[in-house]
């Protein structure tokens, strides 16, 4: 049982650390549907560090870094080329399921060691809570960070507030004085820098080599758990322990032989989105201040 | 420091200079990090866009891989045009082969032709059923249709997954994964060429491009459906005061592009390969949405835009047998491409002009 809860875990921390980035790019008024393709490089980017400089740790750095990336070039385009922010993100996937490939090539075959667990001193002895709380690896508790961080960076800071003023309205931000452009590359860099890390993540911890397209729509159900959360970050990690449960229970489905076809066990995680999707969407258009109003907007002043 | 002063008219020069650019750019930046990663430039340029012309076969191989590219682009484009993100062409395409291959397998005696416009419309009908999923839940709930649409990819590569290793596998298989052959009545020849005799794997199936193009242009250009349309996705607003129904609108061009992407999975399906199996597509469905956008959301466009992808799908295949290159590298090529040709679009409202920093 204990062991099945730190696998749930350890399954829902790609999506949620990929998910509480992307919320704070959305919350800025920017919609990067490229989280698949960010994923993707951080997880090809900590491959190919841990092989180089055989420590976990800068594997973390490469895929923080290989996301940041990506970002910019999402963001080189759509804030500063204007360009359409749904096509442009849907070509930033592509764009890097075709780079990984071709640079994750020379790593397949090669396998990486994991990153290590931190036993917290004491803490960890608590029985049961202790060992699924206080004794994980450093990307669980940084991501637990992460989302108390931006938590209140969103609601108490005073960046957190004009960084929601751009992403409601960004014509308003602008002429008060707000830089509104540089404000969402910041913004859409961290969402990078968050996807990365949580796309090193699944090498690191889950699968220690490399195949094509290892993500397997990890960044896609991650702008779903955005959705899902309504823009509130403690509940993307609700959402993500749910889609690491359904992920999980599929698996052991087909181990232990459930007399269902291992495909349509596969299909869970996905149809879940879409039910998810559909019950929070009904509430969502009857309730639309929580969405975030210039979403996807292109902002076409000078700064 | 760069500023974009907006036009005052759209300039024409740069709807036919965009997506030339994009291309010379794309091609120099592709280099650029082959190079870097520690490919010989000149080689892969040379597989990817000059070997696929080398011989008369290969090119016919070009529009035998542009078909299913030209008819799910052209549905794309529908959707496009009026704003509705349908990325899920691979799966329609998955589901309208499926659809129409177990009807052909229910009848394996057929051998008339005919049977052909069964198979095509029940993939028609196959592709846009799976379109309608996405369709229904953002008319009625406001779900986004991106995510919807792209889900449903994976749910359908697992479900033809589930029904070639089981309901429909064929017991002769010899344990593989594969559905009977279709009956002949299923299947599209190849064109004999009286002389040459075939050319390549060119088939019949080209001919329902041939159809296609012209009557999208006419629905685009000349029909009052077309015009809603173009309307909804370039003025929104006016699109409201006109009354003309957004939802009657996304549901129409979903079931469109849907179903089309249902027709290229069945004549990809019926000509090539003979009988189902787990891979049926092979990312057509995801490297049309760049085929819409280099042909310009025009169905004449998106003819040459097809035929230009997929000779660098065909010259990528050719690099990953010659120089060992993963054929996802045309990932690349598109990613980037599609960055300069909407970079193109900004261009065409926008003027650049350099000025000093206040």
């Amino acid at each position: 049982m204990e062991a099945l809860i730190l696998t749930i875990i350890a399954t829902s921390i790609p999506l949620l650390l990929a998910a509480t980035g992307e919320l704070i790019a959305e919350k800025s008024g920017v919609l990067n549907l490229g989280v698949e393709g960010m994923m993707l490089s951080g997880a090809v980017g900590a491959l190919g560090a841990v092989l180089w400089l055989e420590n976990p740790y800068y594997g973390i750095v490469a895929g923080a870094l290989s996301g940041v990336l990506m970002a910019s070039i999402f963001s080189i385009f759509t804030i500063n080329f204007m360009t359409n922010q749904v096509a442009t993100g849907l070509g930033l996937t592509i764009f890097a399921t075709g780079l990984t490939g071709l640079a994750g090539a020379p790593l397949v075959g090669k396998t990486i060691p994991s990153l290590p667990k931190i036993e917290i001193f004491l803490l960890s002895d608590i029985p049961i809570f202790g060992s699924i709380l206080f004794k994980q690896d450093f990307v669980a508790y940084l991501s637990i960070a992460i989302i108390i961080f931006i938590s209140f960076f969103l609601k108490y800071s005073k960046s957190g507030i004009i960084l929601r003023a751009v992403g409601d309205d960004h014509q308003s931000a602008h002429s008060v004085g707000y830089p509104v452009k540089k404000i969402r590359w910041y913004a859409t860099c961290f969402g990078g820098l968050c996807a990365g890390i949580g796309g090193a993540y699944i090498p690191l911890v889950l699968t220690p080599h490399w195949s094509e397209g290892m993500t397997a729509g990890r960044g896609w159900i991650a702008l779903a758990l955005v959705v899902f959360a309504s823009w509130i970050p403690w509940r993307i990690i609700v959402g993500a322990l749910i889609f690491g449960g359904i992920t999980i229970a599929q698996l052991v489905g087909q181990a232990r032989g459930w007399p269902i076809p291992s495909q349509l066990l596969s299909m869970m995680p996905y149809i879940a989105t879409i039910i998810a999707l559909t019950m929070i969407s009904g509430r969502l258009s009857k309730n639309n201040s929580v969405v975030p109003a210039s979403l996807g907007k292109p902002f076409f002043g000078s700064q | 420091m760069i500023t974009f002063v907006p036009r005052e008219k759209v300039s024409k020069n740069w709807i036919l200079i965009a997506p030339i650019l994009s291309i010379v750019f794309t091609i120099f930046f592709g280099l650029l990090i082959f190079t870097f990663l520690g490919y010989n430039p000149i080689e892969t340029l040379y597989q990817i866009f000059v070997s696929p012309f080398s011989r008369i076969d290969r090119i016919s191989d070009i529009l035998v891989k542009a078909c299913p590219l030209i008819i799910i682009g052209t549905g794309l484009m529908l959707c496009f045009k009026s704003n509705v993100w349908n990325i899920g062409a691979e799966g329609q395409f998955i589901m309208g082969a499926l659809l129409a291959g177990f009807i052909a397998l229910s009848f394996p005696n057929i051998e008339s032709k005919f049977f052909l416009l069964i198979t095509l419309v029940t993939g028609f009908i196959g592709g846009a059923l799976w379109a309608f999923i996405p369709a229904i839940l953002k008319i009625k709930l406001n779900v986004n249709e991106i995510l919807v649409s792209l889900m449903l990819v994976y749910v359908a590569m697992l479900f033809i997954d589930f029904i070639v290793r089981g309901p429909l596998r064929d017991p002769m298989s010899f344990g593989f994964p594969l559905s009977k052959p279709y009956p002949e009545g299923a299947l599209i020849n190849k064109i004999p060429f009286p002389g040459i005799g075939f050319l390549g794997q060119l088939h019949y199936g080209i001919l329902f491009v041939v159809l296609l193009i012209p009557i999208a242009w006419i629905f685009v250009n000349k029909t009052l459906g077309g015009f809603k349309i173009n309307v909804l996705g370039s003025a929104p607003q006016a699109a409201k005061f006109a009354g003309f129904s957004q939802n009657s609108i996304t549901l129409t061009v979903l079931l469109l592009s849907g179903g089309l992407a249902g027709v290229a999975g069945v004549i990809e399906v019926s000509a090539n390969i003979g009988q189902l199996q787990p891979e049926v597509s092979f990312g057509y469905g995801f490297t049309a949405i760049i085929v819409a956008f280099l042909g310009r959301l025009n169905p004449l466009g998106i003819l040459f835009a097809g035929i230009i992808i997929a000779t660098v799908k065909l010259g990528a295949d050719n690099a990953q047998m010659t120089m060992g290159i993963p054929k996802v590298v045309t990932g690349l090529f598109e990613g980037i491409l599609l960055f300069f040709l909407l970079t193109g679009e900004t261009l065409q409202k926008y003027k650049i002009q350099w000025s000093e920093r206040k």
